[in-house]
């Protein structure tokens, strides 16, 4: 079973980035974006798993947009993302789907 | 009462990709140990051993203070803010990823191995301009002395950081002993050992062991073996 993971970042070369690593493992479907509506708009279509916080997304912005997709999807997973590649990526899924929220 | 973690050498996380030999001491890629996920804001420390000219293309990050230092050999550095730069043994180099910066890193030289610690810390701040820098290491003033590398501070010694971390370098006779002071209250520090055998705090340490130390105000040291040289990283304990 593929976990559905929706990356929101600022950065379009580094959500590039995000979107070839995400769905370069069969176990991952990622969808990628740089807008809060369209994450906002995929939340309400999509059954997404998990959210990872890319880059350049300001205090204010995050806090709605964690009231908005909560709102939408109560219980949703919603973790920063930090480093901007695969680095972290793997760690921070697998400990983000290993943990009760 | 202080506590304490030992990551020796040989439980470190590997990879060989043929041109890159690289030891994780925490979670990183695709070495994955719920049990080594960070020591504090510190999220990675990698010992890369880099064949001649090869390394990494351009590749993005973002919200990392991505710190650099070269064992042996020398590594070419290119970015998206126009930074070009060698950073060669005996230097350090200092990268926050901020708001998001590419960048690429090769072995400068062809015909030697590259051998580099890179150091990921969690910034204090989201979404800092990126900014890069690199300096030289004083050498002489790290013999016998924890010199400090790097700090949170720009007109401090050493390269700075969006962190409260302090990164301290020393290079120790045989018998030599003192005692490293934290920084500040609610810092820990994990010390690598880059060569030689020491104790830290009880602890005979050999080479590219580390131990972690918190809940304590200082640490012991002794070098048990010429040549000993250790990194100090002290750093928060709590994630922001």
């Amino acid at each position: 079973m593929q976990t559905i993971i929706l990356y929101i970042g600022r950065d379009t070369e580094i959500t590039g980035v995000m979107n070839r690593l995400l769905n370069a493992r069969p176990e991952w479907k990622g969808i990628c974006v740089c807008t809060d509506e369209e994450a906002i708009e995929i939340c309400q279509t999509q059954p997404i798993d998990l959210v990872l916080l890319g880059n350049g997304i300001d205090a204010a912005c995050e806090k709605a947009l964690r009231a908005k997709l909560t709102e939408v999807k109560p219980g949703l997973k919603i973790i920063q993302h930090y480093g901007g590649g695969s680095g972290l990526l793997y760690g921070e899924i697998m400990t983000a789907i290993s943990q009760d929220f | 009462m202080s506590q304490f973690i030992l990551h020796k050498e040989n439980t470190r996380g590997h990879a060989n990709h043929g041109w890159l030999n690289a030891h994780h001491s925490f979670s990183f890629a695709n070495y994955y140990n719920p049990e080594r996920m960070h020591f504090g804001v510190l999220r990675v420390l990698n010992d890369d051993l880099i064949d001649g000219g090869m390394g990494f293309g351009s590749h993005p990050h973002d919200n990392m203070e991505i710190i650099t230092i070269p064992l042996a050999g020398a590594i070419a550095h290119k970015d998206s803010m126009g930074n070009s730069a060698v950073i060669k043994s005996g230097e350090i180099q200092v990268m926050s990823a901020g708001t998001g910066v590419s960048h690429s890193e090769f072995n400068a030289n062809a015909g030697e191995q590259l051998n580099l610690l890179q150091i990921w810390l969690f910034p204090n701040k989201k979404n800092v301009t990126p900014r890069y820098d690199q300096q030289s290491l004083d050498v002489a003033a790290s013999h016998n002395n924890f010199q400090q590398i790097l700090s949170p501070n720009a007109d401090d010694a050493g390269v700075w950081i969006h962190q409260d971390a302090w990164f301290s370098l020393g290079n120790f006779d045989e018998g030599f002993e003192t005692e490293y002071k934290i920084k500040k209250a609610g810092n820990g520090v994990y010390a690598f050992v880059i060569s030689g055998e020491v104790t830290i705090n009880g602890q005979v340490l050999g080479k590219r062991d580390a131990i972690g130390i918190w809940d304590t105000d200082s640490i012991s040291f002794k070098a048990n073996t010429a040549g000993a040289e250790v990194l100090l990283m002290d750093v928060p304990m709590e994630l922001n």
